[in-house]
């Protein structure tokens, strides 16, 4: 489809702009700091692409939750299902994973993994399922709830590494470890990089096959584009694909947080997750929702972090200005988007945009 | 429990509610006026760092105006987005958090270094209300509180007065109801949805400014720790009143009370419980009025 | 600010309340106003008429200072004027009645007379607003309960309240937006009479409407808009029906399509509902007891006014809507063709190929064929004269002519059993509204059975074979006869 492929390299190219918008502000920032930029801009190469265990094991380690829940960020806003609480599905994907993981221990891995992250996904998919539930049948905006939900979610992580899943000896806050079988395999010898990077990677293009190719995907786009018109034109069940586009994002934020523990923490925490969320919408945000893209944008993401721990280690910059980088391009990408509609040019909309 | 203890809970209560009271209110205003803010919570972090900065002056006046400044800062550019932008409100709102705790935390770095931690500034005491902090049991908890807790026994009723007394408070609910009603009555919606913002920003920024200033005396990294978001709960188990929102903001300071006094008093239960109640509650209360009866009509709306 | 003070400005012409010369506007790419003038004498009913679109409301909302023209001036009693907002325009006291109404269902009438009174801080005093509410209509003979909430109102009501509260601003310019659309004809007769009490205490009015006998009967003067230009001007008393039509459709066009009644003797039913009901969510009962079908090869035209049940019917028909009781029967496959077709018939953001494949997205199943889809679209659009790069263009970038021209073409695609059509030519300049109406007569010579709602009667009557009159919930069939129509629209007959 060539206008498919036209707005794809017009939104690439607003994402671009807005990234380039982002990146010179924060400079800006830097410098003024007082900070030499040259010796920060090596840090944060060296830190995310500069050598081979820096991309493997930093950045690509970083970004494999960042697509996985941007595609469950991405799959909701295409139904136009504003699901903000991928942080609380995550968690509870976390949580679930483990709890399955410990539960299994002795189990061969080729059982237990899987057993794992599908544990993960049906407790991310279930704690969607309660602001989907509120949702359809009370009303109640998922924008609220799902925020609520992510505390609640947060609390009840907290409750288990404090109570029944903490460590023997009660030192620490956090569960015991996964047993080596019980972890998903690293894909390169001497580096981190595990097999959640493939999975996060063949997830991205069945997404975006599945959106552009199916009935199903095609119920989804439509739905977040035009309700009504779904409804009406296509007598679509609109109420049915918000509810099972709500689960499936859900199930994804939950599949993330499996992939986290299992990939790379290999136990369970308070901080598990440092906001990835609430990064992950500005991944969807900057791949305008397109799954392959999300792929490029968390990887992008996956680096600025890697390379901010990097500027932080080397350079002295501190870390927190990757938040800012973050919030930065979700702006710029807003900005841009909103010059191109002044400018006349028809898009599709923004991310997001509510379907009324 | 004793009366003291209970005393104590209380007490400790509406300190935790002081800061959530100002942010909530903040972003009832802002609510009424058909605007969303998630991003309260960066104007919050905002307006504590702003108030550290400020009040290196020595006074913990000029650091509750410079808390309601960057406050304010934060809003403007919330508010340009959303109002004269017309972005999606969620989403400009999930980037103002990330902006509020990315550039603090920064700022913060890039200033004190990593000994800031050290960093103590002067604190507003409490003042008790010579006879009404003599009341038994609430006496304590009401009326020896800092001066900015007292602020809000005018501010809740002033506002009050103001929603429904004032043709002020008319404009705004009639801006969140049906801007173009508004419009066509020669209203400035997207006027008063930015003077919401700005009030809601001040606000928020005078929440993190009372952490900063009346509780904890320092600043730390994300030290708002949701506390814009819980606002927004409040706002929403306040039913978007102004009473509402201050006994909602006083329920859940005492859910914070509460884990407190469970973890010292070593009772069985979990400590997380009562925090994640007022949550629970505020999803039963949407679920039980479907929704958003009581909510204004327009909440979320892109402005045409 | 102070509504209450009068400025002081020369008065240089007191002839005219309201001037506009030259008005321009352009919305995107589309041309609105195109060099309008309009000229109102004080103290007359002036009404504005023209077709869909011809660029009515858009001219008064300038007026009203709501938009700002690109070119043109204004001038109110003779003084040039430059509104920063309607705020200024109520200040120099113009009042508008817009067509959807700008009323605050959550609050009550005197919160809503109120609303625009300046100041922050100013009181707002519950008591005073009743006693100005209750102080007008005494006055004027417009009574409303202060303490009534809006949502609780009638419509008629609810009209009242709106020009109330340009009253309660001392409005001595009055602009009403089609006041007569959403009211019975007995209330469109006190309307009239109020306007004409209010104009003869030497007021100003203008009405925009596109009924050309209405505005004939009760205005002194007319003004005609046809495609942003003013056409035709002058007073009502040299101007006739004929006259008005030929400027406000054009002189070279003709309004009627070629006559293809009577060629098709319609044939078995194939929609029919036996005692149907339907309550909506609110619990309303919207339909009751509703019997009615529609055969294959033939017309039925459907007329009521708002609210009167035809939307509910209409969906029925088109298996939108389930009854919550009595029997429908209804072919699997059914066009439907609605009124909203931004909202209900296209996503304006996708191409015409997806649009074409959304009729489909409820059944689909499986790998959607977009190949297959992308020729249906590019038969559709040459088979139905859409005017379009082709069917990778986004719906949105179509005119609404060409939009509907689409909606219709992928309705009938297939040759569907029925058809059901809820006001086909609403928004559409006049060829592409009678090109639309030819479409439904070839359908229904095709055998195709038809329902056509338009709340244009002169429209359904000119098509239909057969009339049925919603009213209140219940629908009764009349005679293909204005006269009779209209005795059924109000519940008589």
């Amino acid at each position: 489809m060539n206008a498919l492929a036209r707005m794809v390299r017009s939104q690439a190219g607003a994402s671009v702009i807005a990234t380039l918008l982002a990146l010179l502000i924060v400079t800006l920032v830097i410098a003024a700091g007082g900070y030499d930029i040259g010796h920060a801009a090596t840090a944060l190469w060296n830190g995310s692409v500069g050598s081979p265990y820096s991309f493997f094991s930093g950045t690509l380690v970083r970004a494999t939750p960042l697509i996985i829940v941007g595609l469950a960020v991405a799959v909701a806003f295409q139904a136009g299902v504003l699901n903000i609480g991928a942080e609380g599905q995550l968690l509870a994907g976390a949580a679930a994973a483990m709890t399955a993981g410990l539960a299994m221990t002795g189990w061969p891995g080729w059982i237990s993994v899987p057993a794992e992250l599908i544990a993960g996904m049906l407790a991310g998919a279930a704690c969607a399922g309660i602001a989907a539930v509120l949702k359809r049948s009370f009303g109640v905006l998922e924008v609220i709830s799902t925020l609520m939900l992510n505390f609640v979610a947060l609390y009840g992580v907290s409750y288990l590494v404090r109570g029944p899943l903490e460590e023997p000896t009660h030192t620490y806050p956090e569960t015991l470890r996964l047993a080596e079988s019980a972890r998903l395999p690293v894909i390169i010898p001497g580096q981190r990089l595990h097999l959640g990077f493939i999975i996060a990677v063949v997830l991205a293009i069945a997404a975006w096959w599945f959106v552009r190719s199916t009935a199903t995907g095609f119920r989804i786009r439509a739905v977040g584009a035009g309700a009504a018109a779904a409804a009406s034109a296509g007598r679509v069940s609109v109420d049915r694909v918000v509810f099972g586009t709500f689960l499936a994002s859900g199930a994804l934020a939950g599949l993330g947080g499996g992939v986290q523990v299992t990939g790379v923490t290999y136990k369970l925490f308070e901080l598990i997750s440092p906001g990835y969320g609430y990064t992950a919408i500005a991944v969807a945000l900057l791949a305008r929702l397109n799954p392959l893209a999300v792929v490029v944008a968390g990887i992008f993401f996956g680096a600025l972090e890697a390379g901010g721990a990097g500027m932080q280690r080397d350079a002295g910059v501190p870390a927190g200005f990757v938040y800012a980088i973050e919030a930065l391009v979700i702006l710029g990408v807003l900005a841009v988007d909103r010059v191109r509609t002044y400018a006349g040019a028809h898009s599709a909309p923004v991310a997001g945009e509510r379907a009324a | 429990m004793s009366g003291g203890a209970f005393t104590a809970f209380l007490e400790s209560g509406v300190r935790f509610a002081t800061p959530l009271a100002y942010a909530a209110l903040g972003e009832l205003v802002v609510e009424r006026a058909g605007v969303i803010n998630i991003g309260l919570e960066g104007a919050i972090i905002c307006g504590a760092f702003g108030a550290l900065i400020a009040a290196g002056t020595g006074s913990v006046w000029l650091g509750f105006a410079g808390a309601a400044l960057a406050g304010v800062l934060l809003a403007a550019i919330f508010a340009f987005f959303v109002v004269t932008l017309k972005t999606d409100q969620i989403i400009t709102g999930t980037a103002m958090s990330m902006l509020g705790l990315g550039l603090t935390g920064t700022l913060y770095r890039t200033m004190y270094g990593t000994a800031g931690a050290s960093l103590h500034i002067a604190t507003i005491a409490p003042a008790p209300v010579p006879g009404l902090s003599a009341i038994p049991v609430i006496g304590r908890a009401f009326f020896d509180q800092p001066v900015v807790t007292y602020a809000l026994y005018a501010i809740v009723p002033a506002l009050a007065w103001w929603f429904y007394r004032t043709t002020g408070g008319l404009a705004l609910r009639a801006v969140g109801e049906h801007p173009e009603a508004a419009r066509g009555a020669g209203i400035s919606p997207s006027r008063v949805q930015w003077a919401a913002l700005l009030f809601g920003g001040a606000m928020g920024g005078i929440s993190g400014g009372t952490l900063v200033l009346a509780q904890v005396g320092t600043f730390a990294e994300g030290m708002s720790a949701g506390r814009g978001f819980i606002a927004i709960a409040i706002v929403v188990l306040g039913r978007w009143t102004p009473f509402g929102v201050a006994g909602a903001a006083l329920l859940f300071g005492a859910a914070s009370a509460l884990q407190t006094l469970a973890q010292t008093m070593g009772w069985g239960m979990p400590y997380q419980l009562p925090l994640a109640f007022p949550y629970l509650l505020t999803l039963v209360l949407l679920a039980s009025t479907r929704g958003r009866t009581a909510s204004p009509a327009a909440l979320g709306q892109r402005p045409a | 600010m102070d509504f209450h003070r009068r400025a002081d400005w020369a008065v240089t012409d007191p002839a005219y309340a309201l001037t506009l010369h030259g008005i321009t506007k352009q919305f995107g790419s589309t041309v609105a106003l195109d060099g309008a003038d309009f000229d109102v004498r004080a103290g007359t009913l002036h009404a504005l008429l023209g077709e869909n679109g011809a660029g009515k409301t858009t001219l008064m909302r300038l007026a009203f200072g709501m938009l700002r023209a690109d070119a043109g001036t204004i001038e109110v009693d003779g003084t040039p004027r430059r509104w920063r907002s309607s705020a200024d325009a109520i200040a120099a006291g113009i009042g508008m009645v817009h067509q959807h109404f700008l009323l605050i269902p959550a609050m009550t009438v005197a919160e809503n007379v109120s609303l625009g009174d300046r100041g922050i801080l100013r009181g707002f005093n519950p008591r005073a607003a009743a006693d100005r509410v209750r102080r007008i209509g005494t006055e004027t003979g417009l009574v409303l309960d202060p303490a009534a909430c809006v949502a609780d109102l009638a419509v008629g009501a609810q009209q009242r309240l709106e020009i109330v509260k340009a009253l309660a601003r001392d409005a001595r310019i009055l602009i009403l937006d089609e006041p007569t659309a959403v009211l019975s004809p007995a209330e469109s007769q006190e309307l009239y009479a109020w306007l004409r009490a209010f104009v003869a205490r030497g007021h100003t009015v203008v009405i925009i409407t596109h009924k050309v006998r209405e505005a004939l009967a009760i205005a002194d003067d007319l003004t005609v808009l046809r495609r942003g230009r003013t056409v035709l001007t002058g007073s009502s008393r040299n101007l006739d029906e004929i006259a008005v039509i030929g400027a406000m459709i054009g002189a070279s066009v003709t309004a009627d399509a070629p006559a293809t009644a009577n060629v098709s003797a319609p044939g078995a039913a194939v929609m029919s509902l036996e005692h149907v009901s339907v309550i909506d969510e609110r619990g309303v009962q919207r339909l009751r007891d509703v019997s009615m079908e529609v055969r294959a090869g033939e017309i039925v035209g459907i007329a009521g006014v708002e609210g009167s049940g035809q939307h509910e019917l209409l969906r029925v028909l088109a298996g939108r809507l389930t009854a919550d009781r009595g029997h429908v029967k209804t072919p699997a496959h059914i066009g439907f063709v609605p009124a909203d077709r931004l909202r209900d018939a296209l996503v304006p953001a996708m191409t015409l190929t997806e649009n074409l494949a959304l009729k489909d997205s409820g059944s689909a199943r499986g790998i959607v064929n977009w190949d297959s889809y992308e020729a249906r679209a590019a038969a559709t659009i040459r088979g139905h004269d859409v005017r379009t790069s082709g069917p990778e263009a986004l719906a949105g970038a179509l005119s609404g002519g060409n939009q509907q021209k689409f909606v219709l073409g992928r309705e009938l695609e297939g040759s569907p059993e029925a058809l059901v059509v809820e006001n086909p030519t609403r928004g559409l300049d006049i060829r592409a509204a009678a090109h639309v109406l030819a479409e439904l007569r070839s359908a229904r010579v095709a055998g195709v059975a038809v329902a056509v709602y338009s709340s244009d009667l002169d429209e359904v009557l000119s098509i239909a074979d057969r009339m049925i009159v919603c009213f209140d919930g219940n629908a009764t069939a009349t005679a293909v006869d204005a006269g009779a129509v209209a005795r059924a629209l109000v519940g008589l007959g």
